[in-house]
């Protein structure tokens, strides 16, 4: 264990202290989908053709999705500055002005790291100040966009695998005490307490046990697990690792959605690094214990991210769920007691374990300790990833962070939770984000996505939507969540076309009782949630499809009709023109009208009309 | 093992370990509907209709997969278990047919049953059902998957106990569907036709061909007897009605076989109504068989018997006993062979 | 049965059902039950997913041998050779039960001598069955306690059928694997009642309960019980019977629910027996092949039509029960009994088949215990010999039926006729899964499914042949000659055909050799020789 103590140190100076500039381009999937390829190569070309020695490295994700493609210039002895929104156009300048002669280009720059010596360029703010991150503790997330994920001697450097060192010093039964102490609880959803679940695995009866990493990340609008995976795939296999130890597994499965190619990529790499080091495999740092881990790529159903159902799936059964109990900690998979966490969760045991109980649990709340990450989507000005401690509220989160609703409008709702979770409105915002207080406003952490959605949004086909996708989803095993959702769907899709009956909701409500208390798996139980929370809290939204048939927001394409306004109408023809079904006529220089038979409502006119003569009603 | 005490709607009930809610349940006389449970099967807590109120528990858990604890108090009849069971039925209903006037499962249809008792008149939902095809490509079995309420158990008894995984669930959600293999038919596939499938089925999602239009549950004479066809001995239920065999059904209380049958036992006995059987004695006049009465025919053996015995000696007859006749009348043939032939030449053609 | 009784001296399955569901170790020879025993095939299979292991020793890939740990896929008719190798190698590693050998069997001196003589190496010659699978097999079948042997028409259908069968005694009695729950040797009956006839004594040297004919003692009581002296002369077995009739010794015969023109072996031997005669009475529910050749045909009543009991092969006694009136002017095969025997002087008038079978009790040890309101719910198994007697699930246990058991060294004969320049292939025959014997036939449902044979030819000798599906083949024998579809599957090995016996229009039994074991005087239905034409 002395080596990896000595190496660490080693790599230390060779990471930190650099003897040559460097350029890292953050290569996460959203980078790349911004275009991170073709920057790469473009700095690569530059460089080139000035004949530079300048170090081209890759990060993933640093969390700021709304400004990719990230770019982090590093001069040795000076500060990390990092720039957003960068294009292969850019890159001369950056090469030239900043590489070449030292002037970081202020008005691309997002922030900086300050220098060891604290010097920083004025203007641009250093990262802890800037508004996106002043609110966020980036512990779980510290180096996602800050090192290469494909390179071990990074991770680390950065004190990667100090935590399993740590482990390996204590006994098991001290591990798990130790992770009951830190307070932490399951990342993926259910909230449960993690080193209690360990302890039912490690008390369980059987020769053989297994650890799951459940990297399945189902709920739309989640990313955060792809983040952590492509940005610091060795937290979570060290993670794992020390579970296998403090529950006495030798065997490890990673269960990740076919959809994640690069994270599979990278994990991949990343055990077959572990295991040159032997950090993997027999004998893990001659302590005598031995773990491996496969990677089981799965089809990316919703329901494969149930725990039993991912286990049927890496069986190769239908991913279907299981009868519970018995609980996979007792006969999980192929019937021998299982441990399954979330990959946030593993990510937080190898920070835990290296920096401490104690540090760990005075982050965060009474009973929810740490941080969360937050992936923010929907109607918000930042889309991206934010880390905050357990308690921070929802407003910090949207508004602070967020920067609040994208193109000024009013904020409606935040759905959090993904299908499973609720709905809340305005004045929930104050709400501390934490497991419990999240359950009592009918809503849940779930895996921790949240879309924001401002005045245009509809709530009832918010609910509609979510209905939808937990419909198309349910595995169909069990009756009330296989018909249940197929009924309660048909129902709301009556009331956003403008033929809901008053009954209906008193039915919605039923029907969602006997769901939630009778399906079996989590899916069922869970996907009545959208619309009782948007009952709850927007039932005049319902109320107003029913009765007056009106979709308030101008959402449900039935309920809603395009008109011309004749006074405004100068019959310049550009809204027949781009009409697609042909419903408005008129002859030129005529105020033209709008057969709302043939009307689809697809709003087109509305966007060509230069007059705003076109309304919608 | 040690024993368990718990509460059942106010009565107090004994039971070993491990035993489950329905089971206990049982005990006590009180009868938990369930429609994908079978105690020969694992179990797959999906129809949800067994669901209990048990004090402690969040949810409405399942009474098939719950394991009783001491000190338990279950309610199997509280006003959310009814309210459950009620939506379940209608859920199911509202995509099932309503032809039982006309079903051959009525009147011993489980989902009708319940639907009886728990008084489920109006169905809440209209929507969409399924229309799939009817499945007759077989001389067996009718599967008509509209009936079908996705219980499962034919493919758990296919798997479990036939050990042919010719059923399995097919599709998501609301178009889940169990199907042979890749959404063949029967006759496409491995299937040996066991019925066993059938004989599970709680509604008229998977029939007994032969005995559509034969006869209603209700009208149905049901006499247990032994299979006639091979030595396993299985037991079975032979179907009456005015007087005829229309078609056997499995009898749960077998020795040998439960449930379980083969082809032959479940669907080969029509061979008792095949129009070619003899009814009538026969005897041979120039090469013609000519019909003759009972008394014809056995004085003409008896007098041809005696005659050959006094001509040729005891020793010339000989006599072959049946392995498909029953043990008295092997018995009796011995015995008419020994005492009226008056030598020891019996035998049959499966004596190994 | 003869086999078994001279080995144990009782001739049945030694364990219930219900053991073989529960063994660790089923050890299947020449038996292929997924077909002929569904039903038993799933306590197989239950068995089997609950850990027990599986050997199957068959020449065709049955599906039994598909999910079995070892298969053996031995030539037909080797089935000797296989045995006492498996014993060889037992005796040679020290695996064999001296505890069992010692105290409860004799005649040990003798097995050794003869197995002696079939070292591995000389077996897998023989058998076709490579070395190491011999061991492997003789390995775990002797170090697992709780193993149960199962075997059928495979193994006695044969000239050698009785010695095959004495074989596998010595194999279980080696091993110590009898006398106690989920072991034993379990030969499994074909027809529903085989177990029964046999029983009641439809056999030419037993009174029923296997009480031999020229016991003094029991021909006495029989004597007593039926008025009348009886015979102590051994009769004749159903061969004998037809070389009697060819003979002009045999000139009236009297046949009840079988049909040997088609399902005995060599059939044109038993027509041109049957046609000898000069008076013959049928006694059926069909108009079966044999029928057409009677003088008189006399309708009996199905199953479902009549009162009675069947014995199957674990040796339960269960009720049959009538369900509807008799078909036509049809009845009961015993109404019909009594009446013929009324008619010839000697009276019989029973109410019910239940007080018959209170008669057959009162004579019979082993039924002594029954009555039909005992039978009503599950049946008992024999021996049964008083009211308060529970049945007996396991036989044997603590000593044999006879006393002690003994070891009968058996040698190596060939099957009666091999393949050779002339009649290149294996002929093996047996049973369908659609089918039972013949009266299958008369279901529309099954008939419809399995319309007509299929011979079964591998994909080698098909290609050799120019065959392919849709074509006819003749196959002809020393015998005679079938025309007959096929279907090309490597279910059976190469040179080997094998076709079943359901079929009116394909009599297969018109190919098979009339030789039969010397014994049990069965036929051998299992191997003959044959030759194959395209045509
Ligand atoms: C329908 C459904 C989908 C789920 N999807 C996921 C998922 O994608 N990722 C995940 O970690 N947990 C998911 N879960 C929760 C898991 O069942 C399980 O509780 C979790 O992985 C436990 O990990 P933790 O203790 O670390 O939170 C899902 C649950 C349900 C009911």
């Amino acid at each position: 264990m002395k080596s990896l103590k000595e190496l660490r140190n080693h790599l230390r100076y060779k990471y930190l202290k650099l003897n040559r500039p460097r350029v890292s381009i953050g290569m996460g999937t959203c980078g790349i989908a911004a275009g991170a390829e073709k920057v790469k190569n473009e700095f690569i070309s530059e460089i080139k053709k000035h004949g530079l020695d300048v170090e081209i490295n890759i990060t993933s994700c640093i969390g700021m999705c709304y400004r990719e493609v990230n770019v982090e210039v590093d001069i040795p002895g000076k500060e990390n500055v990092v720039y957003g929104d960068i294009t292969p156009k850019k890159v001369e300048r950056i090469v030239e002005q900043h590489i070449i002669n030292g002037n970081p280009v202020i008005e691309w720059a997002e922030f900086q790291m300050l220098a060891e010596d604290g010097t920083s360029i004025h203007p641009i703010p250093d990262m802890e100040h800037t508004p996106y991150y002043h609110l966020q503790t980036r512990e779980v997330s510290a180096r996602c966009g800050r090192i290469n994920p494909e390179n071990i001697e990074e991770y680390i450097a950065t004190g990667g695998y100090e935590g399993l060192e740590n482990v390996l010093k204590q006994t098991p039964q001290e591990v798990i005490n130790n992770l009951k102490r830190s307070g932490l609880r399951g990342r993926g959803g259910g909230g449960f307490p993690t080193g209690q679940k360990w302890q039912f695995t490690r008390d369980a009866k059987g020769e053989k046990k297994y650890i799951i990493c459940n990297a399945d990340e189902g709920d739309p609008g989640a990313f955060m697990d792809r983040s952590i995976l492509e940005g610091d795939p060795h937290s979570i296999i060290e993670g794992m690792i020390i579970a296998g130890y403090a529950i006495g597994a030798s065997e490890g499965y990673i269960y990740i959605r076919a959809e994640y190619p690069l994270a599979i990529k990278r994990l991949q790499i990343a055990i077959n690094q572990a295991k040159e080091q032997r950090l993997l495999g027999y004998n893990i740092l001659d302590s005598g214990f031995n773990f491996q881990i496969h990677i089981k790529v799965g089809a990316g159903a919703f329901v494969c991210g149930e725990e039993t159902a991912l286990i049927n799936s890496i069986e190769g059964k239908r991913g279907m769920p299981r009868i519970r109990p018995p609980f996979p900690a007792l006969k999980g998979l192929w019937q021998h007691p299982t441990n399954n966490n979330n990959v946030e969760t593993y990510a937080n045991v190898s920070l835990i374990f290296r920096e401490g109980v104690e540090w760990y649990s005075s982050i965060g709340t009474d009973k929810s300790k740490g941080t969360k990450i937050f992936s923010l989507t929907g109607k918000i000005a930042k889309t991206g990833l934010a880390e905050v401690p357990m308690g921070t509220t929802l407003r910090q989160i949207i508004f602070d962070i967020g920067g609040g609703i994208k193109d000024g409008k009013k904020f409606k709702a935040v759905q959090i939770g993904g299908p499973s979770g609720g709905c809340l409105p305005e004045d929930l915002l104050d709400l501390p984000v934490d497991y419990d207080s999240l359950i009592e406003a009918g809503a849940m952490m779930g895996s921790g996505g949240l879309v924001v959605m401002d005045e245009s949004t509809c709530m009832v086909d918010v609910a509609r939507y979510f209905l939808k996708f937990t419909q198309s989803e349910s595995c169909g095993k069990c009756t009330p969540c296989r018909e249940g959702t197929t009924r309660m769907l048909e129902i709301l899709e009556r009331i956003t076309a403008g033929k809901g009956k008053i009954e209906d909701l008193n039915l919605l409500e039923r029907l969602a009782r006997v769901m939630k208390t009778t399906s079996l798996c989590g899916l069922g139980q869970t996907a009545p949630n959208p619309v009782l929370s948007t009952l709850r809290y927007f039932r005049d939204e319902y109320l107003a499809h029913i009765e007056e048939k009106r979709c308030p927001s101008g959402v449900c394409s039935n309920l809603i009709n395009y008109r011309i306004d004749p006074e405004k109408c100068v019959g310049c023809t550009a809204c027949a023109r781009v009409c697609p079904t042909g419903a408005i006529s008129g002859t030129k220089k005529q105020p033209h009208v709008i057969n709302t038979e043939i009307c689809i409502k697809c709003g087109a006119c509305m966007d060509a009309c230069k007059f705003d003569a076109i309304t919608r009603i | 093992m040690s024993n368990v005490t718990l509460t059942i709607d106010g009565k107090q009930i004994t039971v070993p370990e491990g035993t489950t809610v329905i089971q206990a349940a049982e005990k006590l006389g009180i009868n938990i509907p369930a429609l994908c449970y079978d105690p020969e099967l694992s179990l797959s807590g999906s129809c949800r209709m067994c669901v209990v109120e048990i004090e402690g528990m969040n949810n409405l858990p399942t009474s098939c997969t719950t394991v009783v604890r001491e000190g338990m108090n279950v309610k199997t009849k509280s006003a959310a278990v009814v309210e459950s069971r009620k939506m379940i039925l209608e859920l199911l209903i509202a995509d099932h047919p309503l032809d039982c006037m006309t079903c051959q499962k009525n009147g011993n249809c489980l989902l009708q049953q319940y639907a009886y008792e728990y008084d489920v008149k109006e169905i809440s939902f209209q929507g969409i059902r399924h229309d799939y095809p009817i499945e007759t490509d077989n001389p067996f079995i009718v599967r008509d998957m509209n009936k079908c309420i996705n219980c499962g158990k034919c493919v758990r008894v296919c798997s479990e106990i036939q050990g042919r995984d010719v059923l399995n669930f097919a599709y998501r959600g609301f178009d889940t569907k169990i199907t042979v293999d890749l959404d063949l038919t029967l006759a496409e596939s491995d299937c040996i036709f066991c019925g066993s499938c059938v004989a599970v089925c709680p509604t008229g999602a998977l029939l007994e061909k032969n005995m559509i239009g034969k006869g209603r549950s209700y009208e149905v004479k049901k006499v247990k007897t032994t299979c006639s066809f091979c030595a396993v001995g299985c037991n079975f239920d032979l179907n009456v009605k005015d007087g005829k065999v229309i078609g056997v059904t499995s009898n749960p209380t077998s020795a040998v076989n439960g449930k379980h049958l083969c082809v032959k036992g479940r669907f080969g006995h029509d061979y008792i109504h095949n129009p070619n059987r003899l009814t009538t004695p026969l005897i041979k006049k120039n090469g013609e068989f000519v019909e003759a009465t009972w008394d014809e025919a056995l004085n003409l053996v008896a007098e041809k018997f005696s005659e050959i015995k006094k001509e040729y000696g005891n020793e010339s007859i000989g006599v072959l006993s049946s392995a498909r006749c029953t043990n008295e009348e092997n018995y009796l043939m011995q015995k008419f062979v020994r005492a009226v032939i008056g030598n020891n030449n019996i035998d049959h053609c499966a004596r190994t | 049965m003869a086999g078994l009784a001279a080995s144990f001296g009782s001739g049945a399955m030694t364990n219930s059902f219900k053991d073989i569901e529960n063994t660790s170790l089923i050890f299947l020879i020449g038996s292929n039950p997924t077909e002929a025993h569904p039903v038993l095939a799933l306590k197989m299979r239950k068995a089997i997913r609950n850990g027990a292991k599986l050997i199957v020793a068959d020449p065709r890939r049955t599906e039994m041998a598909d999910i079995a740990d070892i298969w053996l896929p031995l030539i037909p008719g080797t089935d000797i050779p296989l045995l006492n190798g498996l014993m060889h190698i037992i005796i040679k590693e020290e695996l064999w039960d001296k505890e069992f050998v010692k105290s409860k069997t004799e005649n040990f001196e003798e097995l050794i001598a003869t197995v002696e003589n079939y070292p591995p190496s000389e077996v897998a010659k023989i058998t076709g069955v490579n070395e190491e699978l011999l061991y492997q097999a003789a390995r775990l079948y002797a170090n697992t306690y709780e193993a149960s042997i199962c075997y059928t028409l495979g193994i006695t259908e044969h000239v050698t059928g009785t010695n095959n069968v004495i074989n596998i005694a010595n194999l279980a009695m080696l091993t110590g694997h009898l006398g106690r729950k989920n072991v034993g040797v379990n030969p499994l009956r074909g027809q529903n009642n085989v177990q029964g006839a046999c029983d009641m004594g439809s056999l030419p040297d037993v009174f029923p309960g296997y009480q031999k004919v020229f016991n003094k003692e029991a021909r006495q009581k029989f004597s007593k019980a039926w008025g009348v002296e009886l015979s102590d002369k051994v009769g004749l077995t159903i061969p004998e019977m037809f070389d009697d009739a060819v003979n002009g010794i045999i000139r009236g015969m009297y046949i009840m629910g079988e049909d040997p023109v088609l399902s005995d072996p060599d059939s044109n031997h038993v027509r041109k027996a049957l046609e000898n005669l000069d008076f013959l009475v049928v006694q059926d529910i069909f108009m079966n092949e044999t029928a057409r050749l009677a003088d008189v045909i006399l309708p009996a009543s199905s199953f479902a039509e009549k009162d009675g009991t069947f014995t199957n092969s674990e040796r339960r006694v269960q009720r049959v029960r009538k369900a509807i009136d008799p078909i036509g002017n049809s009845k009961p095969d015993w109404q019909i009994i009594c009446e013929l025997s009324s008619r010839m002087g000697y009276e019989m008038h029973y109410q019910s088949a239940s007080e018959i079978f209170d008669e057959m009790a009162s004579l019979t040890h082993i039924y002594a215990g029954m009555d039909y309101q005992r039978l009503d719910k599950n049946g008992l198994h024999w021996p049964c010999p008083t009211k308060d007697h529970p049945g007996t699930e396991v036989l044997h246990v603590g000593k044999f039926t006879k006393g002690k058991g003994v070891f009968i060294g058996i040698d190596h004969i060939p099957p009666a006729e091999l393949p050779d320049e002339e009649y290149p292939y294996y002929l093996s025959t047996g049973r369908r899964f659609y089918h039972y014997n013949l009266t299958t036939q008369y279901s529309s449902s099954l008939s419809e499914y399995h319309p007509e044979e299929l011979a079964m030819v591998n994909p080698k000798d098909a290609k050799r042949l120019g065959i392919k599906k849709g074509d006819k083949i003749k196959i002809t024998s020393r015998r005679g000659e079938v025309i007959t579809s096929f279907e090309i599957t490597d279910r059976v090995t190469e040179g080997t055909i094998w076709m079943s016996f359901h079929y009116r229009d394909v009599p297969t039994n018109v190919l098979t050799n009339g030789v039969y074991d010397p014994v049990s005087h069965t036929g051998e239905y299992k191997v003959a020789a044959v030759k194959v034409e395209k045509i």
